[in-house]
């Protein structure tokens, strides 16, 4: 097997890296984050449902759990922020493992796991909303605390190399997962399970592992969500919004591709920024265009902007070698 | 200890509220008896309904159970045009894009209510909404009855169609083996949208039936439809009778918790039971399909 190439994605996040030091506007930053924040979160999805075929309509569960764990751990127990961002991520992962088990164990696929995800999610921003430890109807408002040891910095370039970093360890590992055994099975699991335990795959099992790592990384995207903010009630964090996000953003993007996750994911914002710019901040209109560009792209683009990107390659690679049109006749 | 008086109320009343939810599970039910998905859309376009019937009465001055005669036809149109002419071609057949193509529709058509009627909460305050019917131990809400009754006759009416008319039974037959009814000269796309569109007539009932004790805000169908789902769950997916035990069982369930726990964790309860059915008998749920 080919060792797997990482070249474009250190080009790539090289890249997106060198954005601070041109501008220092806040307003291109803070997109920026949000953008690369809801990369991540997506990242996590395209695992479990872009190479494993599994569509998850509650990765929100896993999102409000990275970042509750990541709140209370420092609010209540005084944990280290850092310390409690990666607990935030195993807290996530956990609980991703969890709901595998149950799901998985039990057979469940298609739309009645689609709808046991949701309704996981949904469980969980009941209970939120009224457990004290998580702050209840209030929210849990992280203590203000600027220096580097708390996880928190005087000015946004940090932050956003830190989630840069994140997204830039997201996109290796789905290339590792890509080219390794693990991926072809997971990729197997996707296109035909019976056959793929016919031959031997525990099906099962490599489901269980996926929805873990996927879990882990939309855990950290929302552990870093309370790092940014300083914020988080049972609506952001178990809320419809972000599930529904961090699947349109790889399905936009490319499903099943490494990069799609943060194609879509800069796509859908832009447009929601433009949006916004074209109308004003009112509520519930990004979300009806999300909506029809998730309809649009499954009817028109199902393989998102990758696809066309790809497609449109060929065509230039043709319309150069007229030799290979010729040869076709 | 609560007293049998109060239990009593509270098992009446679940089973009013029940036939509610059992109405919206039939839709529900109907639809993936015969296309084989889940209707992610289905909690938005009941919430549609209900500002529907709200606006009726707001602007047209039309009572909800006179605005049901209108509203019924327009939405059974309404989700005759949404499976033929965008769920099915955008979805090409595959379910995972059916999936993704009604959750898109639920996503646009409950944030298009939320821009533009904003989050506000809106009641109809009609005269009879307090009305009660005096049991002897217990006072009953008249709408809630009214509910009831007419939740029998539409799913006796679905069943009468279901089993007596030729639509009914290309409906079954396209649900029972759709190649073969494809071979034998019904046009699937053309019953998948009948079917679809009855789901949805039910919804506009139940909207009308819920509107003169029912709030409305955008996010209202959500709260039906994951019951709705448990009940689809609980009564077999694809069953019509199951659908109407399930609805009643599930709102005595609820009305009890309640009862017992408290509103929101109610909700909880119905949650975790919805959960678990599916976890424990997933080998029932997928008798039919794979």
């Amino acid at each position: 097997m080919r060792s797997a190439p990482v070249a474009p994605i250190l080009l790539v996040i090289a890249a997106l890296a060198a954005v601070p030091l041109l501008t220092s506007s806040n307003v291109v930053l803070n997109f920026l984050t949000v953008a690369l924040l809801i990369a991540l979160a997506g990242q996590g999805w395209n695992v479990l449902g872009g190479y494993g075929g599994q569509y998850s309509f509650g990765h929100a569960a896993f999102f409000g759990t990275g970042a509750y764990v990541t709140a209370i751990l420092q609010t209540r127990y005084g944990v280290n922020a850092w310390l409690g961002f990666v607990l935030g991520i195993a807290g996530g992962a956990l609980v991703g493992a969890a709901i595998g088990a149950l799901t998985f164990r039990s057979g469940l696929k298609g739309s009645y796991f689609a709808l046991v995800t949701l309704a996981f999610a949904e469980v969980l921003r009941i209970l939120a909303s009224v457990a004290p430890v998580t702050g209840a109807g209030v929210g849990i408002l992280v203590t203000l605390d600027l220096r580097p040891e708390a996880f928190q910095f005087q000015s946004r370039a940090p932050f956003y190399w830190i989630l840069l970093t994140l997204v830039g360890l997201s996109l290796v590992v789905v290339r590792l997962i890509e080219h390794s055994r693990f991926g072809a099975w997971l990729v197997a699991v996707r296109e035909n399970e019976d056959a793929a335990r016919a031959l031997g795959v525990d099906a099962t099992r490599v489901k269980l592992a996926a929805i873990t790592i996927s879990a882990a990384m939309t855990a950290a995207a929302g552990a870093f969500y309370v790092q940014y903010f300083l914020f988080i009630d049972s609506g952001i964090a178990y809320g419809p919004w972000i599930s529904i996000e961090a699947l349109l953003a790889p399905i936009v993007g490319g499903i099943g591709t490494v990069f799609g996750p943060l194609l879509g994911a800069l796509a859908v914002r832009i447009l929601g920024e433009l949006t916004k710019l074209a109308v004003g901040d009112a509520p519930g209109l990004d979300l009806v265009i999300f909506g029809s560009v998730l309809i649009l792209v499954v009817a028109f683009a199902p393989r998102g902007i990758a696809g066309l990107l790809s497609d449109a390659r060929r065509r230039v690679a043709r319309w150069r070698s007229p030799a290979v049109e010729q040869a076709h006749g | 200890m609560l007293s049998p008086v109060i239990l009593v109320a509270a098992i009446l009343n679940g089973l009013l509220t029940g036939a509610v939810y059992a109405l919206v599970a039939l839709g529900l039910t109907l639809i993936y008896g015969v296309l084989h998905i889940i209707n992610f859309a289905h909690g938005a376009l009941l919430t549609a309904a209900m500002f529907a019937a709200f606006f009726a009465h707001r602007l047209l001055g039309l009572d909800p159970y006179l605005a049901a005669v209108v509203l019924t036809p327009l939405f059974f149109a309404l989700g005759y045009g949404l499976q033929r002419f965008v769920i099915g071609p955008a979805a090409r057949g595959e379910d995972r894009n059916i999936l993704l193509v009604t959750l898109g529709l639920a996503v646009v058509i409950e944030n298009a209510l939320l821009f533009v009627f904003r989050s506000d909460t809106r009641t109809l305050n009609l005269d009879y909404a307090f009305d009660v019917v005096d049991l002897g131990i217990v006072f009953l809400p008249v709408p809630r009855v009214v509910a009831f009754g007419v939740v029998l006759v539409v799913a006796l009416l679905l069943w009468l169609i279901l089993t007596l008319t030729d639509t009914g039974k290309a409906i079954r037959a396209v649900a029972k083996e759709k190649l073969g009814a494809e071979l034998s000269g019904i046009e699937v796309a053309h019953i998948y949208a009948v079917t679809f569109g009855l789901g949805t007539a039910c919804l506009a009932v139940a909207a009308c039936l819920l509107l003169p004790t029912y709030y409305v805000n955008p996010h209202v169908g959500n709260a039906f439809v994951l019951v709705a789902f448990t009940v689809v769950v609980l009564g077999g997916m694809g069953s019509v009778p199951g659908a109407l035990a399930g609805g009643l069982f599930i709102g005595v369930v609820e009305s009890l918790s309640g009862l017992y726990l408290g509103e929101s964790l109610g909700q909880i309860g119905i949650f975790l039971m919805f959960i678990l059915v599916l976890l424990l008998r997933p080998s029932g749920l997928f008798g039919e399909q794979a």
